[in-house]
């Protein structure tokens, strides 16, 4: 345990100082990296992933699945311009978009938890699902008129500083999801039940409520998210957000959780949300195309899970050869 | 006794045949409601462009449902197609003078060397399918956008003989189609008949029962994901083929019509069953449901949505058929 421990803290220091390393090297050798304008950028960027992730990282660490999210994102867009051309205020629409994605996310907990199907087999049906409700609500048009009070507050930033108004929310909410999954017997009972479902549900825990209310959870965000979205490019398209699941997916692995679950912690994850954009990032400013940046993060996803699988075989072909040749001596 | 052991033997087998026969009656009420509203939709030309777009779905339905039969999953198909698809006609563009047959086995090295690195990432890295091939999603796909930039290959540019190919038929039916019935016929036989279909059914039911066995693990997923992937390589051919314009966007999103494709077609995502020729009935369902929108004058964002529910409904029966044969097998063992 001691040994799996310690395994695991240099997985998340290593990603912690690689996210550094990578910040550090950019912002020298990168032009207009280490600008205070783009790091507005980059924190605006890195929102959305970072956001719908801190879900995701609870549900990947009970050894469930979410492919859903980005669909549920851009249904929420697509209720929020169907919404606001129907000619309601944006104080009701904001709660209404969360709520709609908390019964999106309840709905795949309910696949997932009582009727006991793969979580992964359901997400993607209800990825093609949610997406494609979002085209038949909004159909393949945008809605571009939000006001500017929103739309700026979004894009804005504290006192016209560097600072963006959204890494206030990025703050709360990652401290709050931060102290549940690490500080609380909740927290806990999660990595119990990604180690072992069974054990967890005879030690009292109440397993299938538990993964039920994170789909929610994981909706609910996602539909914030679509709010966030809509309003930072000021247009509500069924499409927003395409993908992103996979990138979500890519950095919570890339932070040290491990997809069969029980394993990861939520540092781990920020820094792995932050060194895929900050990489993105810098590479688009040496005009790398968005589409050839796919490469990096695919190579990414993989490596992440690849090399702990790599540097573990290593050791223990070692170990095992030391100990032969202890007994030959 | 004899009573106790055959009856759920017969609950069983009733049972997957249903998952086939409940496909094709699916297709049967549909075509014949769509058609009575509209004739014209039974019309030769209506029925050849469905078969014709069933084609390219089927050939790379048929290689999932392999990899799924062995409880894994291969995402990377939609970026294979397009990956083949641009070397295939860059390279036709290049060398006009090159035969179909050089297309056709190019296309199957390019995919066949993607589902290499696919499966021996899995194999060998121990990395799991779901990741590893959500990640050479994105490789391929950019590996192709990087190549291609901007640029596509228009029709103008391609041969002749390659882009009448999709077209041209024997007998009256499209080489796109009888290729996409070999593939299908042939990996149905191969999974039903030959020693490496049951193995890969047996892996797929339990992994380490298959590997004690003494079954060749190693090879028999690397064979799997090798013959997804060259049949994605060979579905871009087909692609370039038919659509004569090519761009490193080519089948964005369809590795989610092949999982729905193989799932709707009776391919349990538990691995270990299903058929090949139900996971090509289920992208000839996708296909018409399709056309039948069009035909009704529905509107066709629906029809994502309804792919959608179809996963999320044949994975629900897969469950149900699983719970009801437990059920029966318990009752078996109390009446013992």
């Amino acid at each position: 345990m001691s040994e799996l421990r310690k395994r695991l803290a240099s997985w998340d220091s290593i990603i912690v100082l690689l996210t550094v390393f990578v910040l550090v090297v950019a912002s020298f050798s990168v032009t207009n990296f280490g600008t205070s304008r783009n790091f507005t950028f980059l924190i605006l960027d890195l929102l959305p992933i970072m956001l719908v992730a801190l879900p995701m990282t609870f549900i990947i660490v009970t050894g469930e699945i979410d492919l859903s999210v980005a669909s549920t994102l851009g249904l929420a867009s697509s209720i929020m311009g169907y919404l606001w051309n129907q000619g309601l205020s944006i104080e009701s629409i904001i709660p209404i978009c969360i709520i709609a994605g908390a019964i999106l996310g309840a709905i795949n907990g309910f696949l997932v938890t009582g009727l006991g199907l793969p979580s992964l087999a359901v997400t993607i049906g209800t990825l093609a699902l949610y997406r494609g409700l979002a085209l038949v609500v909004l159909g393949d048009g945008a809605v571009a008129d939000f006001p500017f009070s929103y739309t700026g507050w979004v894009t804005g930033t504290i006192g016209g500083g560097p600072v963006p108004n959204v890494l206030i929310l990025i703050v709360v909410l990652a401290a709050v999801f931060g102290v549940i999954l690490h500080a609380t017997p909740f927290g806990r009972s999660l990595y119990a039940i990604g180690a072992n479902a069974q054990a967890a549900h005879f030690s009292g825990i109440r397993v299938a409520r538990t993964k039920f209310w994170l789909y929610v959870v994981s909706g609910a965000v996602a539909g914030l998210v679509g709010v966030l979205w809509t309003l930072r490019y000021s247009s509500a398209r069924a499409d927003n957000g395409a993908g992103l699941e996979l990138a979500v997916v890519a950095a919570v692995l890339l932070g040290g959780v491990s997809i069969f679950g029980g394993k990861g912690s939520l540092p781990g994850v920020l820094a792995g949300v932050v060194l895929l954009a900050a990489l993105q990032n810098a590479l688009r400013l040496q005009d790398v195309s968005g589409q050839a940046l796919n490469i990096v993060t695919g190579a990414l996803l993989v490596l992440s899970v690849l090399l702990p699988n790599v540097a573990t075989s290593i050791r223990t072909t070692w170990q095992r050869r030391r100990l032969r040749r202890a007994a030959t001596v | 006794m004899t009573a106790a052991v055959a009856a759920p033997r017969r609950i069983f087998s009733g049972l997957v045949k249903v998952r086939e026969l409940g496909i094709i009656l699916a297709l049967v009420v549909l075509v014949g409601y769509t058609a009575a509203s509209n004739p014209r939709f039974l019309s030769g030309q209506s029925i050849r462009d469905i078969l014709l777009n069933t084609a390219i779905l089927a050939v790379m339905a048929a290689g999932q449902a392999v990899v799924v039969i062995t409880r894994n999953i291969d995402l990377s198909v939609g970026s294979v197609l397009s990956l083949s698809a641009f070397t295939v006609a860059t390279l036709m563009s290049d060398n006009p003078g090159l035969p179909m047959v050089a297309a056709i086995a190019v296309g199957l090295v390019v995919g066949g060397a993607a589902g290499l690195l696919n499966g021996v990432l899995v194999r060998y890295g121990r990395v799991p399918a779901l990741v590893v091939t959500l990640g050479t999603l994105y490789m391929f796909r950019g590996i192709t956008y990087s190549w291609a930039g901007g640029q596509q290959v228009n029709a103008d540019e391609l041969p002749r003989h390659f882009l009448t190919f999709a077209n041209d038929s024997i007998l009256g039916v499209p080489w796109l189609v009888l290729i996409a019935l070999v593939v299908v016929g042939g990996v149905s036989l191969l999974m039903r008949n030959y020693r490496m279909g049951r193995e890969l059914y047996a892996m797929g039911s339990s992994p380490q029962a298959a590997e004690l066995a003494g079954i060749k693990v190693a090879r028999n997923l690397l064979g799997a994901f090798i013959l997804s992937g060259a049949l994605a390589g060979l579905a871009g051919v087909l692609f370039a083929a038919r659509f004569g314009t090519v761009d490193a966007a080519a089948g964005t999103g369809l590795e989610l019509n092949v999982v729905a494709a193989v799932v709707v077609g009776g391919v349990a995502v538990f691995g270990g069953s299903g058929t090949v020729w139900g996971a090509g009935l289920g992208a000839l369902l996708l296909t018409v449901i399709g056309s039948a929108l069009t035909v009704l004058d529905i509107n066709q964002f629906w029809q994502q949505a309804i792919v959608g529910a179809l996963i999320i409904l044949a994975i629900c029966a897969d469950r149900l058929v699983a719970v009801r044969i437990a059920r029966s097998l318990r009752k078996k063992d109390s009446h013992v």
